[in-house]
């Protein structure tokens, strides 16, 4: 007897589908994102300000992520922290994946010349990690606000712009392609419907496995010191100022908006990596 | 209207020529089977016939007019894998669509259920994913109809239907119809004249 | 005793249906076939009938959203996955249906020889070669240099050099011209004489009568008649199946005149006997069930009226 799969379905109440699965992280993500997005917008500088008389209070009801040594409330930090990085990471992601999308499709349609030219410039960007690079972009342009999103911004899309230089080459060769062209469609008419198509999803999880690696690095870099400026309540500036604090028994300061970050950053990896699934035709109907 | 193609010549590149100085000629209405050993470039010559390909030396012509490559091309290929023919991501409406409107009466004379219609390329079977394709290559405009193994991957029962059906379209619409088949029992059945490449 | 037996076996995959839903499709059921040592089963029918996942539920290779239930047996024994991947390549041997399973990087002579499991690999696949018509200078050669031809008879001697015992060819032919296909098929006869037992999924009838001993006919999932190879003669009167017959008569070389309709989806199979909406025998009784195999004459059969 070949043992038969069906065993899941004794689970069946606990038991989701991939489909099921994924949209609920969906969910999930949006409503902490809307939480983070709203919070951080409603508080303002006030909300943290520094009140000597509660100085590093450890996590209680009325400071859920304690305080530091300046009596700034910690969840309020990690609330406009989070914001702020996920508003550079949207804007440093959304920038990335168009230039992938612009440099791929010129790649693949543009002639030899191109193609030889950006696939050299992938190469040169992926040959080079990414930190290095961004740091040194964010450095010449001053770093600050501007500084690292740019940087951000155009050293993200090497490899997403590889795989959609490779779709679209392997779309224009296809034989539907060739069929179309048989029939007298134009090559606009075949660019929209045949080949967009076939980017949107690959755009679509490009971003969102870009998203929190491009929220990372900006926390590296600016943990570094070499992002945005300290005045800004960053995910970053919190957990470099609290690093000399640790020793002294404040794990709180790090720990929660530490956690937090990886919380968001992990999410959306699981909606890409599952959209990601989802969308390949031969693997969509795996478990 | 004849479909001639006169002294064509090709190779890729600088390869070896896959065949020199052919010559194939094709009257409206008329049914030609095409025959070679494999590797001699019979998939190639249909390219060049239906316009995919432009041939190193030589010409295609109707009525004595090159075919123009802009607009519908009045040649059409169908080949062996409908699979690779249509696009992944459409529904098979859209790909009928994409020929012209298709006529109701061409689809239950291929016996393609309206069912059908509403789904992905992915649900159905190779059998009935070459019935869209042969209704998509035979708009009204479709003069030639080249087909490269069109039926080799299907069973008997659908190859006989499929072929009935185009048959029946091209003598009604005067159509000229090249058949490439590695069978023999085919090809017989088939064809008026046979072509033999070498 | 047979080598192979499948009993009742019954494969479904989930699938998204739309939206959230996942729906599983039976697109195998009630299969049950025996393979004899020394003997050729031709296995055909359309596409989309479910030949291929025979083959791969045999080799344990199906995709993980595949479910299996039923009984597989090698040698009396049970396949188990752990068996079934201990046995692949060794004892159960596949030739695919794509010669892209060759290893594009590798010279096709190292390719045989890494799957012999003799002493002398090297002397196996040069006796292999020989026998299949290959040239000696092919060993040499990459899958690229390789013609549709040379390439499936590569694909072969992997199989025989592997010694293996059964031997599970999918669509062996298409695409090759008459000469190939009837070398290929030679050698699938020379295996059998050895002792092998073969099974040949192809929807080629023609060229499977050249050297099968028994014919399986596959329809929506399952087989609907198990049938001697001399059946297949004449106006397919000595054939039991009405499915059988009418692919007889759609031959080129017979009356080419097919049935109307076509396979019905795994989805929504009918309720009784799953050939009943477009045979010409049908009667309400059809739609009562489906009909289990039963024997008629030297051969099986599933269907209430055949006699």
């Amino acid at each position: 007897m070949i043992p038969n799969l069906k065993t899941d379905q004794k689970l069946k109440r606990f038991y989701m589908n991939r489909r099921q699965k994924t949209l609920l992280t969906i969910v999930v993500a949006a409503i902490i994102l809307l939480c983070v997005v709203v919070g951080g917008a409603l508080l303002d500088q006030d909300q943290i300000a520094t009140n000597l008389t509660e100085r590093n209070l450890a996590p209680s009801l009325q400071h859920l992520f304690g305080t530091d040594w300046l009596g700034r409330d910690m969840f309020n930090r990690t609330i406009m922290g989070l914001s702020l990085s996920m508003g550079v990471g949207l804007i440093g992601a959304i920038g990335s994946t168009s230039i992938a999308l612009i440099l791929g499709m010129a790649a693949a349609t543009m002639g030899k010349m191109a193609d030889r030219l950006i696939s050299w410039l992938i190469d040169l960007f992926l040959s080079v990690p990414h930190l290095v690079t961004l740091i040194l972009i964010a450095f010449t342009l001053g770093g600050g606000f501007k500084g690292i999103v740019i940087g951000l911004a155009v050293t993200h899309w090497p490899s997403l712009a590889r795989v959609i230089r490779a779709e679209v080459m392997q779309i224009r060769s296809a034989e539907y392609v060739q069929i179309s062209r048989q029939m007298g469609k134009s090559r606009w008419w075949i660019a929209t419907h045949h080949i967009f198509p076939h980017l949107i999803p690959q755009l679509l999880i490009g971003f969102m496995l870009m998203f929190p690696h491009v929220i990372l690095h900006e926390a590296a870099v600016t943990f570094l010191g070499l992002g945005l400026s300290p005045h800004e309540p960053a995910i970053g500036i919190i957990l470099s100022e609290s690093m000399k604090y640790l020793s002294s028994g404040m794990w709180w300061l790090a720990f929660f908006p530490g956690l937090c970050l990886l919380m968001i950053v992990r999410m959306f990896e699981t909606v890409g990596g599952n959209l990601r699934l989802l969308i390949d035709p031969v693997r969509a109907n795996e478990k | 209207m004849q479909l001639e193609a006169r002294n064509i010549s090709f190779r890729y590149g600088n390869g070896p020529y896959l065949f020199r100085g052919v010559n194939v000629t094709v009257e409206q209405g008329e049914i030609v089977g095409l025959t070679a050993p494999s590797g001699r470039g019979k998939t190639t010559l249909c390219r060049i016939l239906a316009g995919f390909e432009k041939p190193l030396e030589g010409s295609v012509t109707i009525d004595g007019i090159p075919v123009s490559s802009k607009g519908f091309h009045p040649v059409q290929l169908v080949l062996q894998h409908p699979e690779k023919a249509v696009n992944p991501r459409w529904k098979m409406e859209k790909v009928l669509s994409e020929g012209g409107k298709p006529d109701s009466e061409l689809l239950s004379l291929l016996g393609i259920e309206k069912e059908w219609l509403t789904r992905w390329p992915n649900e159905l079977s190779g059998g009935e994913l070459q019935r869209f394709c042969v209704v998509r290559a035979l708009n009204t405009n479709t003069r030639f109809l080249i087909a490269d193994e069109m039926t080799t991957m299907l069973d008997a029962i659908t190859q006989a239907q499929i072929w009935h059906a185009v048959l029946e379209v091209a003598k009604a619409r005067g159509m000229g119809i090249i058949i490439v088949s590695h069978e023999e029992m085919l090809i017989q059945r088939l064809c008026d004249r046979v072509i033999e490449l070498k | 005793m047979s080598v192979l037996e499948v009993k009742d076996l019954l494969i479904s995959f989930n699938q998204y249906t739309s939206g959230l839903k996942q729906q599983q499709l039976n697109v195998i059921s009630n299969l049950t076939i025996t393979l004899e040592k020394g003997e050729i089963l031709a296995v055909v029918g359309a596409s989309g009938s479910g030949k291929s996942l025979l083959a791969h539920a045999i080799l344990g290779i199906l995709p993980s959203n595949a479910n299996v239930s039923g009984t597989l047996r090698y040698d009396g024994e049970v396949l188990t996955p752990a068996k079934q991947a201990s046995l692949r390549g060794s004892e159960i041997a596949l030739i695919p249906q794509s010669v892209n399973y060759l290893d594009p990087l590798m010279r096709v002579g190292n390719q045989v020889r890494t799957s012999a499991r003799v002493e002398n690999p090297v002397t196996a696949q040069r006796k292999v070669f020989e026998r299949l018509h290959l040239h000696e200078n092919v060993e040499k050669m990459y899958p690229f240099q390789l013609s549709g031809g040379m390439a499936r008879r590569t694909l072969l001697s992997t199989a025989i050099v592997s010694g293996a015992k059964v031997i599970i060819a999918d669509e062996p032919t298409p695409g090759l011209d008459p000469v190939v296909i009837k070398e290929a098929m030679e050698s699938f006869r020379e295996l059998a004489d050895s002792g092998c037992a073969v099974m040949l999924i192809t929807h080629d009838i023609v060229s499977a009568l050249s050297i099968a001993d028994k014919i399986a006919v596959f329809y929506a999932g399952t087989t609907v008649e198990i049938a001697p190879v001399e059946n297949f003669a004449g106006d397919g009167e000595a054939l039991r199946h009405p499915y059988s017959k009418a692919l007889w008569r759609a031959l080129p070389q017979n009356d080419f005149i097919p049935i109307p309709g076509a396979q019905p989806h795994p989805g929504d199979l009918p309720p009784g006997c799953l050939f009943a909406p477009r045979c010409p025998l049908a009667t309400p009784e059809c739609d009562r069930g489906q009909p289990e195999m039963r024997t008629l004459r030297d051969g099986m059969v599933r269907c209430i009226h055949a006699t």
